[in-house]
């Protein structure tokens, strides 16, 4: 297992705070910022999304930010390009997130190979099949150190859990009930219900509760449940405010872990 | 080689369903039942009776006297247009509500790019007494007006895609959101041989009726189940699908799918995918698809809004790949030209989708003796708006 997940998960196993942005976004070259900035305001685990065209699982706020960042210019070959260094910076873990098909353009194993090379802890490809990742791809993210982190949701039935769990390394992305990214409706009662079912299953990943996280109380309530929580549409939204990069950074990550 | 769909969905290396995990349980249960319960026999009655007494078929197949004469061969138009609401697209809307139907489903959604499908649903729906929602790209609620309108009409909710190219690509992707955010009792109708497995299978055999019904016609006009040619337009392929299932495996059908060419294949505006796609993934579907060298869908354009697609089923990817079939394309002005060929020849308005197909005769090199089939998808009432502009009929 990737350490850096690992290590995180053992010495935070509640709690813990996960952010997303789209990298490319508000600026082509405001990645490296964003990342650190997220450190140094104490958060856990850092998704760092790869735009993508038709980001089908997503709501307006995640589209509209690809949009922006495809027209700035965001490449995978760009990101892994202000990724180089990244590791003489910070030793947050961070996960690369995206739709397949850019990935598979620019192909599978070169893909895992650069993200191991940069340092790279984990990958969420949320279109690429179970059944496809285990027959193809598994041993190639295997051997560059790579989790591969799969979605469930309210829908998903335990034989599939298990299946997932035991395909998996690093901690599993719990959707916290059946939506797109972005909506704000806060955590429903059927989704508690959920949350417990898959705790007392005892697997062996780790639960991340994302999608619909978008304040202090959804982040907390999320926290009871499972060892974090994820922040995505709610904090690509902060970075739209006035005001500098660092200064809406904070502000946001100050509101939620107030 | 098979040209069927194998037991994980796939066509050659085109197909799978690529779906995120909030999709997997619909597309699980669909897979699952699908095959068994379009199979029933009630299934089987209801749909039959349907076909027959409501949409009006079998639709005919029309030997074209003075366009065989024209281009010296022998030319048939299998009369999709003649279908209630005007095109092929309710013989898979009529299978799939029905199927949504014993699912227990209580929402439809939909999809539409010339307002054709969109228009089909609705239709059904109101048959069925079943809430209808349908996306549309905002460009195509323009340019396909009469059709908004009849969805309006028929009580369904037009909702407008407003990203991309507010096309069919947006408006597709519009309803998998919906789709995600309504597993339980909602049920997609989608509009083309595309999208995840089954899909693309399911649609294909809902639309197989239009070459079943061309064997049995061919056999009593020419003492022949198979003509020499048979030729569709293709947007996501659902027309050129039905048309061809039941030649796919007889070699000697010479199999031709149209495509928009829009304004010219190296325009930088058409939607051409054979020729200008590769190997990607689009809707759920692994397919060919007009896409950048970083894996980002091109915009694609067709004055045709049902061709304005990036991509194409993962059947037509397969058939491409293997030769199977022949793929052409057709400007826009070459369409036009078609639209009014037809009329004037036939008597016949055509949709600019199936004017697409028409486009091609003059290049097939076909001879005297041979049989040409080509699939009128549609009828062109809902494109007279483009048509009076275009031919400046409007100002006679
Ligand atoms: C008349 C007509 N023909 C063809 C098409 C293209 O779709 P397909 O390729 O699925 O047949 C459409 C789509 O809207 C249509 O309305």
């Amino acid at each position: 297992m990737n350490n850096r997940i690992k290590n995180l998960f053992a010495n935070k196993p509640k709690g813990l705070l996960s952010v997303y942005f789209t990298a490319g976004f508000p600026s082509l070259n405001d990645t490296e910022t964003v990342i650190l900035e997220l450190e140094k305001n104490g958060v856990d685990l850092i998704e760092v999304g790869m735009p993508f065209s038709d980001p089908l699982a997503d709501g307006p706020t995640i589209q509209q930010s690809s949009t922006v960042a495809l027209r700035n210019g965001m490449t995978i070959p760009k990101l892994f390009e202000q990724l180089q260094g990244i590791r003489q910076k910070t030793d947050i873990p961070l996960v690369l997130m995206g739709y397949l098909n850019p990935v598979m353009q620019y192909g599978v194993e070169r893909f895992c190979q650069k993200a191991g090379e940069i340092g790279i802890d984990g990958i969420i490809l949320p279109d690429l099949p179970l059944r496809e990742y285990v027959d193809e791809y598994k041993a190639i993210f295997e051997k560059y150190n790579l989790s591969k982190v799969f979605l469930i949701t309210p829908q998903t039935p335990e034989e599939r859990i298990r299946e997932i769990d035991s395909h998996t390394n690093g901690f599993i992305y719990m959707v916290s009930s059946a939506s797109t990214t972005g909506k704000t409706l806060g955590l429903a009662e059927q989704s508690q219900a959920y949350f417990q079912r898959v705790a007392s299953m005892k697997l062996q990943n780790p639960g991340v509760i994302g999608f619909g996280i978008h304040d202090n109380e959804t982040f907390a309530s999320a926290c009871n449940h499972a060892s974090g929580a994820i922040i995505g549409s709610a904090f690509v939204k902060a970075l739209q405010q006035e005001g500098s990069l660092q200064e809406n950074i904070s502000t946001f990550i100050k509101s939620i872990k107030h | 080689m098979s040209y069927h769909v194998n037991e994980k969905g796939f066509y050659g290396q085109f197909g799978g369903a690529y779906v995120p995990e909030m999709l997997y349980p619909n597309v699980e249960e669909l897979r699952q039942n699908y095959l068994r319960i379009i199979q029933e026999p009630d299934f089987q009655e209801e749909l039959q009776l349907l076909l027959k007494d409501y949409v009006g078929r079998p639709t005919p197949l029309y030997f074209a006297p003075r366009l065989s004469e024209k281009y010296n061969t022998k030319v048939y138009l299998k009369r999709e247009d003649l279908n209630h609401t005007g095109a092929h697209k309710i013989n898979n809307t009529i299978g799939q509500v029905l199927l949504a139907k014993r699912l227990g489903k209580k929402r439809i959604i939909a999809e539409t790019g010339a307002g054709q499908h969109g228009v089909a649903t609705a239709t059904v729906c109101a048959l069925m007494g079943l809430e209808c929602i349908v996306y549309m790209g905002e460009v195509d609620i323009e340019r396909q007006a009469p059709n908004v309108a009849r969805m309006k009409m028929l009580g369904a909710q037009v909702v407008p895609a407003t990203s991309g190219s507010k096309t069919l690509k947006d408006a597709t992707n519009e309803a998998i959101r919906d789709w995600i955010n309504n597993p339980e009792d909602t049920y997609y109708i989608i509009g083309s041989v595309v999208g995840p497995h089954p899909y693309p299978d399911m649609v294909a055999r809902f639309q197989a009726v239009i070459s079943e019904e061309m064997r049995a016609q061919l056999l009593e006009k020419e003492g022949t189940e198979n003509p020499k040619y048979v030729i569709a337009c293709v947007g996501g392929g659902s027309n050129a699908a039905g048309a061809f299932y039941h030649y796919l495996d007889e070699p000697n059908v010479e199999l031709i799918a149209v495509e928009a060419a829009g304004k010219g294949i190296d325009s930088g505006e058409s939607a051409a995918t054979s020729i200008l796609g590769k190997d990607g993934i689009i809707h759920g579907s692994r397919t060919l698809l007009m896409q950048t060298e970083d894996g980002q869908v091109t915009e694609p354009y067709s004055i045709s809004a049902g061709l304005d697609y990036p991509g194409v089923g993962p059947l037509h990817a397969h058939l491409f790949v293997s030769g199977r079939a022949k793929f052409m394309n057709a400007t826009d002005e070459e369409a036009l030209q078609a639209v009014l060929e037809l009329t004037r020849l036939e008597g016949i308005i055509p949709a600019l989708e199936s004017a697409h197909a028409l486009a091609v005769l003059n290049r097939l090199g076909a001879k005297p003796e041979e049989i040409v089939v080509i699939n009128l998808s549609g009828r062109g009432d809902k494109d007279l708006s483009t048509y009076l502009k275009h031919f400046h009929f409007d100002e006679q």
